[in-house]
């Protein structure tokens, strides 16, 4: 007997628009001001109608067509109705049996397994709920409910139960959160919520005799990490084969229906949770303040022409143009698309993807985590590294110089553009680091220090390869921007004549 | 419409009915729903379902934002606040 984890995962995710989803309350995460950022269409006050954000369906239908989901020509609102003290109207307006898409795919590159196709059945659009706040001393006081959040538009996104480890459904968060970034469709801040996710798993049971059991379904909710999902999962799969080699319970017998199950993230155990009411107990009904959106297929397709190059574009691209192996390739390209932006243009200043991408990976990398900044705040601009790195490939610096520099512009912190390639010059030339390709210049030095270190030179002459490397040392003094090798090259010369 | 549905229908709306108003309404709702009921006469196999009323769709406003209300006014309609927060009867956390 052996066993197969089932996963479908539901993700939602908040939309960077400036206002709500259905009025023009501003849509910002601001715990420390609750109920500022609310009107009577958010609190559900009578009378009052809600009018669609063309954004936010915009970012929608983007998310959508990024997930290789058919676009709906036509879409409605309906309303969910159930009572929380987090939703004022009694009802979510949400999507329910024509969403704007469905039928989609996300392919996801798993460590060690290769690329993993995770079926999309749909994405909606939706309105969230506010935030409530529970005394946790027990002392069983008035939760408190703050509706700040409450209408902000919230994209829920519903894959097949396609996944089969933690590690794929890791994977495929990763790519659609990298995804969701690139589209400039939400930042994914999972403190902030901006990313929450719900987990439905079960196991398939293989029998020797080649028949399959499948264990109940379970949703896991308030997952907000993806260590969460990862943990939920293999706690899950565990349990419920526990459960199942005790009881025999399987999915279809009587009396066997879906549990909703909580995550505790400090106790790393999932709880039981009085079961929700029914689907159809949430009433659904086409929401009558509402108009349909229709799209023609010519404007599904202007969105689609319009839309970004997506991460797994861009990571073949840059492999291609600039020869990067596929780890540093991904290494940048996930690191978001405002660092792989500025890589590109480090490395088209530079001419050299090798070099462009050692440095973002490693010296810029290194700086940002240091700092905990992300790549906008990054004092050196991306044609500057560019400029100063075209220096090192056309043999003007050193990488070593190149670094000095790099330290004193980060010392610098942030320079307008121009001031800061005009910088670079300026560093270079008050520190002497140009190489001297004046090679009269370079000889003259080389022909002095030989002329006062003859012993040396004879040393050399009788096979001591190592005595050079002092005389070395004294020409760099001299001539600072010196190439090492040049110095070198030039001094067996002159010691063989 | 039997007594179960009306018990369940109310418990979804909230409501609390005393046990004449479930004989009263059970009633009701049946004669209700037996008056509509004629509407199935009617051949709606080749219909497309209504999802609106008006004919009307794309009504779409910029994303802009507005003032919202001050917290005071949004506040002022609730029931209990402590001048911050909305205050509801303590909602059980499960675990
Ligand atoms: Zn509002």
């Amino acid at each position: 007997m052996h066993h197969t984890i089932v996963i479908g995962l539901e993700t939602h995710v908040q939309l960077l628009t400036k206002s709500k989803l259905f009025c023009g309350c501003v849509n910002r995460f601001n715990p420390e001001n609750p109920n500022t950022q609310t009107c009577p269409v958010c609190l559900g006050l009578p009378g009052s109608l809600p009018v669609m954000n063309r954004e936010a369906f915009l970012l929608s239908v983007k998310t959508g067509l990024a997930l290789n989901c058919d676009i709906s020509q036509f879409t409605k609102w309906d309303r969910k109705q159930y009572y929380y003290p987090d939703l004022p109207k009694a009802y979510q307006i949400s999507q329910y049996d024509l969403p704007f898409s469905h039928d989609g795919f996300l392919e996801a590159e798993v460590e060690g397994q290769g690329v993993k196709r995770v079926g999309i059945i749909r994405a909606h659009l939706e309105e969230d709920a506010g935030k409530n706040m529970h005394d946790e001393t027990g002392g069983g006081r008035d939760s408190h409910v703050d509706l700040n959040r409450c209408g902000t538009p919230l994209l829920e996104i519903v894959t097949e139960p396609d996944l089969r480890s933690a590690a794929e459904a890791k994977a495929y968060l990763d790519e659609l959160k990298l995804l969701l970034n690139y589209l400039g469709v939400s930042d994914c801040n999972m403190q902030e919520g901006s990313l929450r996710c719900d987990a439905n798993i079960n196991l398939h049971i293989h029998g020797d005799d080649g028949s399959k059991i499948a264990t109940p379904i379970v949703e896991v909710k308030n997952l907000n990490s993806f260590r969460g999902v990862e943990q939920a999962i293999d706690y899950e799969a565990n349990r419920q084969l526990e459960i199942y080699e005790e009881t025999g319970r399987k999915l279809g017998d009587p009396g066997v229906h879906k549990e909703t199950r909580g995550w505790d993230a400090n106790r790393s155990v999932t709880f039981g949770q009085r079961s929700k009411e029914e689907a159809s107990d949430y009433r659904y009904l086409p929401d009558p303040d509402l108009v349909p959106i229709t799209l023609t297929a010519d404007e599904i397709d202007e969105i689609r022409q319009a839309l970004c190059e997506f991460p797994a574009d861009r990571r073949r691209r840059f492999s291609e143009a600039f020869e990067l192996s596929a780890y540093d390739v991904s290494v940048i390209v996930n690191q978001g698309a405002e660092f792989a932006n500025y890589f590109e243009t480090v490395a088209a200043e530079c001419g050299d993807g090798k070099q462009a991408a050692n440095w973002c990976t490693q010296d810029v990398q290194r700086e940002l985590n240091e700092r905990s900044v992300a790549i906008g705040e990054f004092p050196i601009g991306a044609v500057a590294l560019g400029t100063l790195l075209a220096k090192v490939v056309a043999n003007e610096i050193t990488t070593k110089s190149a670094r000095e520099v790099f330290a004193e512009l980060l010392e610098s912190e942030a320079i307008e553009p121009t001031a800061a390639l005009a910088q670079i010059d300026q560093i270079i030339e008050e520190r002497g680091l140009a190489i001297v390709s004046d090679t009269g210049e370079l000889e003259g030095v080389v022909e002095t220090v030989l002329a006062g270190n003859q012993k040396i030179a004879d040393d050399f002459r009788s096979g001591k390869q190592g005595a050079i490397g002092p005389l070395i040392g004294q020409v760099m003094r001299e001539v600072k921007g010196a190439d090492a090798k040049v110095v070198r090259q030039m001094l067996i010369e002159k010691i063989g004549k | 419409m039997d007594r179960q549905q009306v018990e369940k229908t109310a418990l979804l709306a909230r409501l609390k009915l005393s046990e004449s108003e479930v004989v009263k309404f059970t009633d009701q709702l049946t004669g209700l729903l037996d008056y509509v009921a004629i509407l199935n006469e009617i051949d709606t196999d080749d219909v497309e379902p209504m999802a609106h009323a008006v004919e009307v769709s794309n009504v779409l406003r910029d994303d802009e934002p507005v003032a919202s209300l001050a917290r005071d006014d949004a506040l002022s309609n609730a029931p209990k606040t402590d001048g911050v927060y909305f205050l509801v009867p303590p909602i059980l956390t499960e675990g």
